[in-house]
């Protein structure tokens, strides 16, 4: 799950990472009356939306003095911003973030991530503050630090101390990202990131250190643990049909094409999308009904797919494990009898209770198209759809 | 002979009087698995379908001799019957457990490093060596004992795979379903070295998908170690940068992971990747005969 830098900025102000003053606002009255809160020479207003790449799309405005900062707000609030993180559409502001400004000496890169081939928390630094760290690491994977965190001790202060001296701090600046590196590292663990990322990290000329930016991705498995970072969800962010398919459990994706896809499992949910642009279709959508779905679930999942006003054929494609597939097609029956399905459906069920299943469909009085493998039924889907 | 579970395996299940837990237990006796137990804490003593019930691992470990256990235990709980399970150094342990959060997986692989345990999964359909024992929740008759080893990510793709083998009249080895999350227990290549060494396979299949880079770490092994013929498939071609496809594994993130860079390692370590998940089957057969 993702959160807005406002949000981010509020969970690590809690675990004495140090941000610039800041305060969230809705409507340009609201963040003129944050700007006289803040009442700094400098002041920021920073479009909330969950992408990167703001700063060039015109997200971000600096400021002189509360009348501007309302200003600045009007003409952010409702704008379509699009940055290479958005897509072509884009993504509509609807709040926004009013910052003090600082006194900047440097720019610094830090981030913490899960890497999976070490299987440990790592954090990485570079000086190039402000560069995408995957550029970083294409062009001079030289310039970035990197620290592992054994789960055992956990982060040990000899570790923040390399990375602060490798990143050429001296002094009081060290000392101020010593500490900036033990909280963010701590912050990651108990609120179970799986992305921390301070980028740009600001050197003050007082040598103290801020969070310019913070962006945080959270492991939704363990959100269960962290009820108030789940409250952060801003469902405005997230395509709404992903949204509604999470209330039933299920795992969708939409994508462009016109073939309705609904598969159990992830692994052969991909390969059918796949296996349907191999023969010539596009698929329009990734979607997991999970290993124990119910009838209700099936149900959901033919509405979330029949949503899409693109898709002209529904491929069903089950392979039933834990699954059976005659409750496969019973869902199937329900979700017909329950809504009028005017595109061809084709089904391929093999597995458990197959022959039920089969049997079930045949008997429904539906117009199913039926199919005995993957590849017959991605044939007899791409046919279907472009008739 | 085959690899990791066998006849002589006895395989106890935590989390045994949930319904999922119950069922399978069941399932994998009547394939024919020693299914010898099962622990729920607070449920010791009692019988449940003829499976003795037991508080804790070591209990049921001393009393049945278990040298396997298959776990059903919900998310949360789940970190912690691994942990349970490991300090009383069971053998295999199998997690089916779909959902547990990945900083609890990286306890659980600090621990598991150096300890007598294998963990196969978390978030995976179990493992098979077919006609002598089944753990997990895989449909026992689509596989047929034979040469074959298979590793795979995913579940019903595996199930696909395996039937597709069976209809041409290819038997199995051994199955692995290694699991779709991030950090799991046993990879692609603790299984290769496994297979690799074991005189009953003859071929393996490999299937692999989005993220992260176990298989670019396989094809390097395979290259470097592996005499035996390897078909692979990648799934996700079609799957959009940074979105999630269902595993928690399955994902590309700044632009790495993706199905073709992991098509373009396993075909440079000369290894058969099937285009079509369809073909998987015919790709190995192709490949031995």
């Amino acid at each position: 799950m993702n959160i807005h830098e406002y949000q981010a900025k509020e969970i690590l102000k809690r675990y004495g990472v140090a941000v610039p003053q800041g305060y969230p606002a809705f409507t340009p009255e609201e963040a003129y009356e944050a700007a006289k809160k803040l009442d700094t020479p400098v002041i920021v207003v920073k479009a909330q939306i969950h992408a990167g790449g703001r700063g060039k799309a015109g997200g971000v405005k600096v400021c002189k003095s509360k009348e501007e900062v309302k200003e600045a707000a009007a003409q952010l609030l409702g704008k379509k911003l699009v940055t290479h993180q958005t897509g072509p559409d884009g993504k509509v502001v609807q709040r926004l973030y009013v910052e003090a400004g600082c006194d900047i000496a440097k720019e610094l890169y830090l981030g913490v991530v899960i890497d999976r081939a070490s299987r440990r928390v790592t954090l990485m630094a570079s000086t190039e503050g402000g560069m995408e760290i995957e550029e970083v690491a294409a062009k001079s994977p030289e310039k970035i630090l990197k620290e592992t965190v054994d789960p055992a001790v956990g982060i040990m202060p000899y570790q923040a101390r390399k990375l602060a001296y490798g990143l050429g701090l001296k002094d009081k600046e060290a000392q101020s990202m010593v500490k900036f590196i033990l909280a963010l590292e701590r912050c990651f663990e108990e609120c179970d990131c799986s992305l921390a990322e301070i980028n740009p990290l600001a050197v003050l000329k007082d040598g103290s250190v801020l969070a310019l930016d913070a962006k945080m991705n959270f492991d939704s498995n363990a959100l269960y643990r962290h009820k108030d970072i789940e409250a952060m969800r801003d469902f405005n962010e997230e395509d709404p049909r992903e949204v509604e398919a999470s209330k039933f459990d299920l795992s969708y994706i939409g994508l462009s094409g016109n073939i309705g896809c609904m598969v159990n499992g992830a692994g052969l949910a991909m390969a059918t999308m796949d296996i349907i642009k191999l023969h010539g279709g596009e698929p329009a959508n990734f979607l997991d009904v999970g290993g124990g779905a119910s009838t209700e679930k099936v149900t959901e999942a033919f509405k979330l797919i029949l949503s899409d006003k693109k898709v002209k054929a529904v491929l069903v494609n089950i392979f039933g494990g834990i699954m059976k597939c005659d409750v496969i097609a019973e869902g199937i029956i329900a979700a017909a009898k329950a809504m009028s399905i005017n595109v061809p459906v084709v089904v391929r069920l093999e597995g458990t209770n197959v022959e039920l299943g089969k049997k079930l469909l045949a008997e429904s009085g539906l117009k199913l198209i039926s199919a005995d493998s993957m590849t017959d039924a991605a044939k007899k889907v791409i046919a279907a759809a472009n008739v | 002979m085959a690899i990791l579970v066998n006849k002589d395996t006895r395989l106890i299940t935590q989390g045994i009087t949930g319904s999922a837990g119950l069922f399978h237990s069941k399932g994998c006796k009547e394939y024919g698995t020693n299914v010898v137990g099962g622990v729920t804490p607070g449920k010791g003593g009692t019988v449940i379908e003829g499976f003795s019930v037991f508080n804790t691992v070591y209990e049921a470990k001393r009393e049945t001799g278990a040298n396997a256990t298959m776990i059903f235990v919900p998310a949360a709980f789940a970190a912690d019957a691994i942990l349970e399970a490991i300090d009383t150094g069971i053998e295999i342990i199998v997690c089916i457990t779909e959902g547990i959060p990945v900083m609890d997986m990286l306890k659980v692989r600090r621990v598991l490093e150096g300890s007598k345990s294998r963990l196969i999964g978390p978030n995976c359909p179990g493992i098979i060596t077919p006609g002598q024992c089944k753990i997990g929740i895989m449909p026992g008759y689509i596989h047929k004992p034979g040469k074959v080893g298979l590793i795979s990510r995913s579940g019903t793709l595996t199930y696909e795979a395996v039937y597709q083998l069976t209809q041409l009249g290819i038997g199995q080895s051994t199955c692995i379903g290694i699991g779709g999350d991030p950090i799991n227990g046993t990879d692609f290549v603790d299984c290769l070295k496994l297979f690799n060494a074991d005189p009953d396979t003859e071929a393996i299949i490999l299937i692999g998908e989005i993220g992260g880079t176990a298989e670019e770490e396989a094809a390097k092994y395979i290259k470097e170690n592996v005499k035996k013929p390897v078909v692979g498939f990648i799934a996700g071609m079609t799957a959009p940068k940074g979105k999630r496809m269902g595993h928690a594994g399955a994902i590309i993130s700044g632009g790495k992971g993706t199905a073709a860079e992991k098509i373009a390692a396993l075909e440079a370590a000369g290894i058969a990747v099937a285009k079509s998940p369809a073909e998987i089957g015919i790709t190995l057969k192709n490949l031995i005969s």
